[in-house]
């Protein structure tokens, strides 16, 4: 399917048009300058080229309006370029609200991706067309970075926190994944396939079912594996806040600070409990780093995300007391 | 200007006269002024030094292009099959380390810069030629580091040394660290010899704005290079520190901040590229005005951008983390003073391209190269405005187009210049003619090799594929086995220039003081000097590049 000698990428997301809109006029804009400054350079030296060792050419010495002109039409022309590429860049990351969620793992040398409905994928990510996807990931190693040439998106992938990117795919197909930041011997092998499908396509995908039951439902297996519920009891009698309603809310803590419950949040107070403690709670939960995956952290965060707040209470009752995954221990 | 009228046997300063004056004129050189390996290794001539360091420098330049050719041997196939996967991580991360560290930022300040200056302003020597010497030796000394590296397995993390794999890797990370720290002293030291010389020991008259532009050009450098080599010296150094000691300060199991390092990295070396671009402009700004016999256009304006650029390189690094989760509005600053540095950029190519009009333009080696830097360097600077772009960048970075990019500007930019001033100015270096038609095809050569090896990277860059692959999508083959064509023409243009240099030193037709018909304190004294530069003391009495002009044109 390939042509020989290819000079355009596949355009399969919403962005794709855009970023190569501003490609275009940019190879227009190098062009023109490109070609303007050899035929001045090389029509110079040739239409002035030295005919005799008298020649004594005149002394020019500069001239201010030249200076002016060659200085504030570039600048022009970048400040342009500057308000159309920021834009495009700002739409690259603001997620859409009601974004499809995927989480991804990295690791050397491989993609690990899991959907909410609890499909799990290596070296692959099914999409359905015409639907905004957010990806929340993270590494298990080293920095890698998530491109996707076809949607012209790319995120660095990091250890230790979550970065997130999104894409809205246009057209079924199957396109490139490959790991962009240089993660050690087998990077170039670190590559995979997103796969774009129509929406009935996609859904039969997911009704080929995944063998854990939702993402969510993973993780709750996991909480109650880990001990979890001993102290972040939904009565509000363990030594850890309790977590329904936390997430997506703030939570006030010990310093006075308040703080965004969100999935970096809740990672960070599993894997390092003592950073953020909530208000009103002491700093007893033990870490789990180590003992819980970079996915496991994922269908935990899932998990805690379904945890509505109780009928009655509209809103968390303290701020803090939605506190973290944290918090709490045995 | 004017020195002191041309100097003649009679006056010639220096030890006692020899008995015959014919021999003693051909005696009083640099080069003949005494011999032996101990009159070579402990000069304090800043034109030995010089010598020493092109000699030093290219060989690293042979051993960095080895490797390039290895690269692009494998990439001549999709699959991974001439060498190993950390092989080839191993070939590209020292191809960068060599070709940066140890040919890049020491090839014209080191080599050029430390012969031309102290000659240019009429001084005798460099302020400090002891720390010129010491220099050198701090240089071969980091350079013996990264060879150990090197022969002992070598290091796989790429030049730029990313955390956290580089504190993972399990290569001789800590010798190419050591190694590039302590090559940065020869830097710093350098630097520093260069402005002190240039504020105290300018020759009478010599004014700052009668200095040659190649000595502002040095100027500028040498700012960088003693403000921005201590913070890449801290920061290679935290990560051996942080590789043996564990501190916690990139690795994020510690507590460490991994995009910390990308931040102190970048912060000194974009700046690097200026120190490796800088003085190339210098002297193309030279070669421009010599090879046209004709004053430069908007000389303030010229010197000016120079320091603009160097300024300028020092708020720009944000612009390698566009896509590493720095905050967008962070990038966005750093997209707008990175779009700023296209300005001074655009003005002095404006400003050369200006000089060549109505002037009496020499078709020669000096001025081929001139002309192909500027056209390399217009596209490497006009493609520098894609990946300053945001909201395209995020497609295009760590791709083939950011190596397509900077290497127009390293290698089509700053070694176009090196070549051309090292033509330009070997009859002054060595006292022989370098053969022009052999010159000639080395440069047509040059250019045309350039363009094959990395025009198609490009393309390769903008269909997606990243850089530092050892094995890439079939789809990418044509326009990979396109480039390692071009490398094998262009690895035949750098090979003639080497072979020609070395035939001309001993068989090359005797140079004249001055061959070119050039302007500049240079140009009036021997080719190739005597050891004191000048037999006395110049003074200037002319602004720069006085050529006698048919009449002066003020716009």
């Amino acid at each position: 399917m390939f042509r020989e000698l290819p000079l355009w990428p596949d355009q399969a997301s919403t962005m794709a048009g855009r970023v190569d809109a501003l490609y275009v006029f940019l190879l227009a804009i190098g062009t023109f300058f490109s070609v303007l400054i050899a035929v001045l350079v090389v029509g110079f030296a040739v239409r002035f080229r030295r005919r005799s060792e008298d020649e004594r050419p005149p002394a020019i010495l500069g001239s201010t309006a030249l200076e002016l002109t060659w200085s504030l039409i570039p600048l022009g022309i970048v400040l342009f370029v500057f308000v159309w590429a920021t834009e495009i860049f700002f739409a690259m990351n603001r997620v859409p609200p009601g974004a499809m969620e995927i989480y991804v793992v990295g690791k050397r040398w491989m993609w690990k991706t899991q959907h909410l409905t609890g499909q799990r994928e290596i070296n692959e990510l099914h999409v359905p067309v015409g639907v905004p996807v957010k990806l929340t990931m993270t590494s298990e190693d080293v920095i890698h970075s998530f491109y996707v040439p076809a949607f012209r998106m790319k995120k660095d992938v990091l250890p230790g926190r979550y970065s997130t990117m999104w894409f809205e795919a246009t057209r079924p197909g199957r396109y490139h994944l490959f790991c962009a930041e240089y993660c050690g011997t087998k990077h170039s092998g670190m590559i995979g396939s997103v796969v774009v499908m129509e929406p009935a396509a996609f859904q039969a995908w997911l009704a080929g079912g995944a063998a854990g039951g939702s993402l969510s439902a993973a993780g709750e297996r996991r909480f109650a594996e880990l001990g979890c519920q001993t102290c972040h009891r939904a009565d509000s009698a363990g030594r850890g806040p309790v977590l329904d309603g936390l997430f997506g809310g703030t939570v006030r803590l010990a310093n006075g600070a308040t703080v965004q419950a969100d999935e970096t949040y809740v990672r960070e107070s599993i894997v390092n409990p003592a950073a953020k403690v909530v208000a009103g709670y002491q700093p007893i939960m033990p870490t789990y780093q180590g003992l819980v995956s970079e996915e496991g952290l994922m269908q935990l965060i899932a998990y805690i995300q379904t945890l509505k707040a109780p009928a009655g209470r509209a809103t968390p009752p303290a701020a803090g007391a939605g506190a973290s995954a944290a918090e709490g221990a045995r | 200007m004017s020195a002191g009228p041309e100097p003649v046997p009679a006056r010639r300063p220096g030890g006692p006269p020899p008995p015959p004056p014919v021999e003693r004129r051909d005696k009083a050189n640099y080069l003949n002024v005494s011999f032996g390996v101990k009159s070579w290794l402990l000069t304090t001539d800043h034109k030995r030094i010089a010598l020493l360091y092109l000699a030093s420098i290219s060989l690293m330049f042979a051993l960095g292009g080895l490797f390039a050719v290895a690269i692009r041997l494998e990439l001549l196939t999709p699959g991974g099959d001439l060498v190993q996967s950390e092989t080839y991580n191993k070939l590209f991360t020292m191809h960068g380390i060599v070709m940066v560290f140890f040919f890049l930022i020491p090839s014209i300040p080191a080599v050029l810069g430390n012969f031309l200056i102290p000659i240019m302003i009429g001084a005798r020597d460099l302020a400090f030629p002891r720390l010129n010497l010491a220099s050198w030796y701090v240089y071969m000394i980091g350079a013996a580091f990264t060879l150990y590296a090197l022969i002992s397995g070598g290091v796989d993390t790429g030049w730029t040394f990313y955390t956290p794999y580089s504190i993972v890797s399990n290569t001789h990370v800590v010798a190419a660290a050591v190694g590039i720290f302590v090559t940065g002293f020869s830097s710093i030291l350098t630097g520093l010899n260069f402005i002190v010389t240039i504020h105290k020991m300018r020759a009478p008259g010599l004014t700052w704005f009668r200095l040659p532009l190649f000595v502002w050009a040095h100027y500028a450098t040498s700012l960088i290079m003693v403000l921005g080599t201590p913070v890449v010296a801290v920061t290679i150094l935290m990560v051996a520190a942080e590789r043996i000691l564990h501190l916690g300060l990139f690795d994020p199991r510690l507590g460490g901040d991994p995009v910390l390092f990308q931040h102190l990295f970048w912060f000194y070396s974009h700046p690097a590229v200026y120190i490796m671009i800088l003085p190339s402009m210098g002297v193309i700004s030279e070669l421009v005005t010599a090879m046209s016999r004709k004053r430069i256009f908007g000389y303030g304006v010229i010197a000016m951008s120079s320091l603009a650029i160097a300024m300028l390189g020092f708020l720009v690094w944000g612009h390698h983390l566009f896509v590493s989760g720095q905050s967008a509005y962070a990038g966005m600053v750093f997209s707008l003073l990175s779009f700023m540095v296209a300005i001074p950029s655009a003005i002095k190519v404006f400003n050369w391209t200006a000089t060549l009009y109505k002037g009496s333009v020499a078709l020669q080696t000096p001025l081929l190269y001139t002309v192909g830097f500027i056209g390399l360097f217009t596209i490497g600077g006009l493609t520098g405005i894609f990946l300053a772009a945001t909201g395209l960048d995020v497609h295009v970075h760590d791709t083939y187009f950011v190596i397509a990019h900077f290497h127009y500007i390293m290698v089509g930019g700053a070694i176009m210049g090196y070549l051309g001033g090292l033509h330009f100015w070997w009859p002054k270096i060595t006292g022989r003619m370098y053969p022009e038609w052999w010159a000639r095809v080395s440069a047509a050569t040059v250019f045309l090799g350039f363009n094959l090896t990395f025009f198609p990277q490009f393309v390769l860059g903008y269909l997606g594929m990243p850089r530092r692959y050892h094995a890439y999508a079939e789809e990418f083959q044509v326009l990979n086995v396109m480039s390692s064509a071009g490398a094998s023409i262009l690895g035949v243009g750098y090979l003639l220039p080497m072979l020609y240099f070395g035939w001309s030193m001993r068989y090359g037709k005797k140079a004249p003081a001055n061959p070119w018909g050039a302007k500049g304190l240079e140009w009036e004294t021997d080719s190739p000097p005597i050891p004191e530069n000048f037999a006395r003391q110049p003074h200037v009495t002319e602004e720069a590049y006085a050529y006698a002009p048919s009449e002066v044109v003020v716009v």
